[in-house]
């Protein structure tokens, strides 16, 4: 339908949507009224998954499911939404930050010659024309941009928007277009898992726990995981922390790190170098806990407590056990 | 008038800021406390060309010129003196007289692996019994065929112990005087050669200030630098250029010392305001702040007059003095600022504050340079 | 081999940033203006393919005002061997788009072997640039690489790119676009006499007009920029670690309900 607000479903590669599609479709049910389809390019989709699209608020579900489609690479994909895009004529296609979303939009914009707003965290209808809010300089300001023309393509910040509610029986239309699925030039040797930390993704996460230079090493980190598994957030950490080796890159929050906006930010001898207040000023509740009452992060935060950490962590997750066990 | 930094002039500052906030500040405070030589930062340090900065590319330098030097002089020396004054020996007392008075054969030798950064070199003039009055050597070096046998000690010898090669002043005629006095290279491990005690000092303690001990050393005439006699003109002339590195040092202790204040009056309160803004800290940091640029100052129209050749030894004693007198005052009036928290070392102003004393001392004390300075004015040079 | 690397010059991440007076742009008065650090992963890449192999041209690019050849002159100084500034006030509102199809542009003149860039620009954050400069010279493109090795056949590189839980090993034929997460390698500070030489290097001018391309506007046009909305203030909650941690967690609870 040629008002249609699209989202590009992101999937656990195990064939169910990640829960962030319920703010993407959530927010595309706002803007749209009602208009909205999911698209979904995988190498298996569950019916749960796709039940799970249509009460979250999917009208429909274009569905394109081949081996040849994982993993994700962007010589496969683009193509094949293009086409779609083509006959389609879709007003919008939104979309989570996630690794492979942040290239297939931004590729997909070029093939279309159409505007990419990536990580909004904000987006609205002024009269007919879309209006997308980005932080840009990470977080240091907000940029409000526009579209010069359809379809307009962005990207959804994780736990900015208000995810939809499931709506039990509501179902969506599963159409399986056919598709020509191009030849992949990338050819995959092997994935390398990660040892799990059993926390959620960083970016992901609604509530983050990071640990800066007052963590004093990496041996300390743990008590922070344990917190961590107790109220289910994810590890970070300053860049300070990261640059003295204590935590690998991919934990860093920051401008040249991750940047977050989860529901929660509990920073633990963090000092609030400007740059990693940069990459989570946005989050909605900050708590501080730091021994130097000086420490800029207490400029920013909801809550503070000047102490040592390695006083507080233990009691706060004695705490928190005590709390969510009722 | 022109008073710009080339391009890369900045360039090479910004390079040694980053790489001294980066690699140096983070074990400052650590190296000072255990009094430990920093070999693998130094390593570096060489390797970037910092060893060598004026020393043309033929001769295993960066082919830069002394403004550059001071520059980059300055940003080590805000993060931390001892790498400062490592620095400065290599580029201005050991690698300057090699380059301006040696051969090629000796250049190839003793200044391409120090101006490469491959090695450490120092220069070996005091005495016990001859500091300031540096005319007064006691170490002989008597000609035996195309050897000297050099007899005597060396004391307060910066980089002694680490140093691959050592610029040693001795007399090879004592009735001559000071007009007897003639400079070589003694490279390490040469019989008769050895380093006695490493000294225990108040502040550059990280850095290596040892005895050098020479007992019946054979030392190639090959080796000698200059002609002989010509060895104290050569000592002086080198002074000047290590006069404006040590200058460039003071500055840097002092503008470390100073952001520091600076940032701790930001962020500190009393009665409810950041304590900068009461007027008594207000001016002290205004007053230190003038005091630092005019320092700097003065070191840049000194390093200027070397780069192009110039004479500069009153200049190059004002800069020392004036910046030397800074470097105490500043981090004194920094440590003021602290208040109780500056006396503690995590506050780090202290380090700051030991490690100035050290530039009113070496390379002619506070006393020496109004001596050059007042002849200088007077007309009365020799 | 050539490789080219796209880099960006971007405020300094200290830098307070502040919205000029046409609420479009920037405040840039008093910016210290660096490199944007992923895309000194990029280069510092180059550099060591080029160390490996021997025989590797190594051609930095940028896209902005005159300010950019400071950024070109110190990829330079760590060792680039030459570079090209498409510096045309017609593209001084260039959105990514726009920015790509220059870029892309100069990377059909030069045909490289490789392109390598960081994973994002930390002023604009948007992190589109590589994949859209691939999709208009229809090359295969990698996100967020944290490792690299081109065969010995110089036909395809080895990449491991980074994604949620894990690492992606590919092969991918080049040319090829790669875009540099941090990890990659830590790259290397300009020696002196890095700096020394780089004012013999070539920095060559290109306008839009060079490129052959079109007039256009932007598809992405900035309609203001704003500072953030200030936090509410805060508050300390006092007492000792007993009494504040128990505070703190009802607050979170009933005040805050954010857990």
């Amino acid at each position: 339908m040629a008002n249609a607000f699209w989202c590009m479903v992101e999937d656990d590669r195990k064939g169910t949507p990640k829960k962030v599609m319920a703010e993407v479709i959530g927010e595309a049910t706002r803007l749209a009224g009602g208009d909205v389809e999911a698209v979904w390019l995988t190498d298996t989709a569950t019916d749960d998954g796709i039940r799970q699209l249509g009460e979250w608020g999917a009208k429909k579900v274009w569905l394109i499911e081949g081996a040849e489609l994982a993993p994700y690479r962007a010589e496969v994909w683009v193509p094949i939404v293009a086409e779609l895009v083509a006959a389609q004529s879709p007003k919008a296609i939104l979309g989570p930050v996630t690794s492979r979303q942040r290239e297939f939009m931004a590729r997909l914009a070029a093939r279309l010659g159409v505007g990419l707003a990536g990580d909004c965290m904000g987006l609205a209808m002024d009269g007919d024309k879309l209006v997308g809010t980005r932080p840009v300089y990470a977080g240091k300001l907000l940029a409000k941009v526009a579209w010069a023309k359809t379809p307009w393509l962005a990207t959804l910040r994780p736990n900015v928007f208000k995810p939809a509610d499931a709506q039990p029986g509501q179902t969506a239309a599963v159409e399986r277009p056919s598709v020509q699925i191009p030849a992949a030039q990338l050819k995959l040797v092997e994935r390398r898992e990660e040892a799990s930390t059993g926390l959620p993704e960083l970016t992901e996460a609604e509530i983050v726990i990071s640990g800066g230079r007052g963590m004093k090493g990496p041996e300390n980190y743990v008590i922070l995981e344990e917190l961590g598994g107790i109220i289910g957030a994810a590890v970070g950490a300053s860049r300070a922390a990261v640059d003295a080796g204590w935590r690998p890159h991919r934990f860093q929050i920051g401008q040249t790190g991750r940047t977050i906006s989860p529901k929660l930010y509990l920073g633990f001898g963090v000092s609030g170098a400007i740059q990693h207040l940069a990459g989570m000023r946005t989050s909605k509740v900050i708590v501080a806990v730091n021994k130097d009452p000086e420490a800029p992060i207490f400029k920013i935060a909801d809550y503070g407590i000047v102490a040592d950490l390695f006083e507080v962590v233990p009691q706060l997750t004695q705490e928190f056990k005590r709390l969510l066990e009722k | 008038m022109k008073l710009e930094l080339t391009d890369e002039q900045q360039m090479i500052q910004a390079m040694a800021r980053e790489f001294a906030e980066s690699e140096i500040a983070p074990i400052a405070d650590e190296i000072d406390r255990d009094e430990r030589f920093p070999h693998e930062t130094v390593k570096r340090m060489g390797e970037l060309g910092l060893m060598g900065i004026a020393v043309p590319e033929a001769w295993g330098g960066a082919g830069s010129d002394m403004v550059s030097y001071v520059l980059a002089l300055e940003e080590i020396a805000k993060q931390c003196a001892s790498h400062a004054v490592v620095m400065s020996v290599n580029n201005s007392l050991y690698g300057w007289p090699i380059l301006t008075y040696g051969t090629d054969a000796q250049r190839e030798r003793f200044l391409k692996p120090v101006a490469g950064g491959h090695a450490l070199g120092c220069f070996a003039l005091t005495e016990p019994q001859a500091g300031s009055d540096a005319r007064n050597q006691a170490t002989t070096a008597v000609r035996d065929g195309d050897h000297y046998a050099v007899n005597g000690r060396k004391l307060f010898i910066t980089n002694g112990r680490e140093s691959s090669f050592a610029l040693l002043f001795c007399q090879t005629d004592k009735d001559k005087a000071h007009r007897g006095i003639t400079a070589m290279v003694v490279e390490k491990g040469t019989p008769g050669f050895s380093v006695g005690k490493t000294e225990d000092k108040l502040g550059i303690r990280a850095s290596d200030t040892a005895e050098l001990i020479f007992e019946d050393c054979r030392v190639p005439v090959a080796h000698r630098i200059g002609d002989e006699g010509q060895g104290f003109r050569i000592a002086l002339a080198a002074l000047d250029g290590g006069r404006i590195g040590i200058g460039a040092q003071a500055v840097g202790i002092a503008a470390g010392a100073l952001a520091r204040a600076i940032a701790y009056a930001r962020e500190r309160k009393t009665f409810g305001v950041p304590i900068g803004e009461h007027q008594m800290i207000g001016w002290k940091l205004a007053d230190m702040a003038t005091a630092v640029d005019a320092a700097r100052l003065l070191v840049w129209r000194a390093a200027w007059l070397k780069a192009k050749g110039r004479r500069c030894t009153l200049e190059a004693s004002m800069a020392k003095l004036f910046a030397s007198r800074t470097a105490v005052q500043v981090t004194n009036d920094a440590i003021q600022v602290h208040g109780g928290y500056g006396y503690i070392r995590e506050y780090q102003v202290e380090r700051y504050y030991r490690d100035a004393k050290i530039t009113e001392l070496y390379e002619g004390t506070t006393e020496i340079q109004r001596l050059v300075v007042a002849r200088e004015v007077l007309g009365g040079a020799e | 081999m050539k490789i080219a690397v796209l880099v960006k010059q971007v405020p300094d991440t200290a830098t307070q940033m502040k919205v000029a007076g046409t609420a479009k742009a920037i405040e840039t008065a008093g910016i210290t203006w660096i490199v944007s650090p992923y895309d000194e992963y990029a280069v510092e890449e180059a550099l060591r393919i080029r160390e490996k192999r021997g025989q590797v041209e190594v051609v930095v690019m940028s896209l902005g005002p005159d300010r950019v050849k400071e950024a070109l002159r110190s990829c330079l100084a760590m060792g680039a061997d030459r570079a090209v500034h498409v510096n045309d006030p017609a593209l001084a509102e260039a959105d990514t788009l726009m920015a790509a199809r220059a870029l892309a542009a100069v990377i059909k003149q030069e045909a490289p072997d490789l392109v390598l860039t960081g994973r994002q620009a930390i002023d604009d954050d948007m992190g589109a640039v590589p994949a859209q400069v691939a999709e208009i010279l229809g090359w295969p493109c990698a996100y967020w690489i944290m490792e690299e090795a081109i065969a010995d056949d110089g036909k395809t590189v080895r990449i491991g790119r980074q994604v949620e839980g894990g690492l992606e090993i590919f092969d991918v034929p080049m040319p090829a676009v790669l875009s540099a997460q941090k990890g990659l390698n830590e790259p290397r500070y300009p020696t002196l006499k890095g700096i020394m030489g780089a004012k013999k290097k070539e920095i060559k001018d290109v306008k839009a007009s060079d490129l052959g391309l079109a007039a256009e506007a932007p598809q992405l046009p900035v309609v203001a920029l704003e500072a953030l909305p200030p936090r509410p203030p805060g508050r300390i909650i006092p007492g000792d670690v007993a009494t504040a941690v128990k505070e703190l967690v009802r607050s979170l609870r009933e005040e805050a309900k954010a857990i």
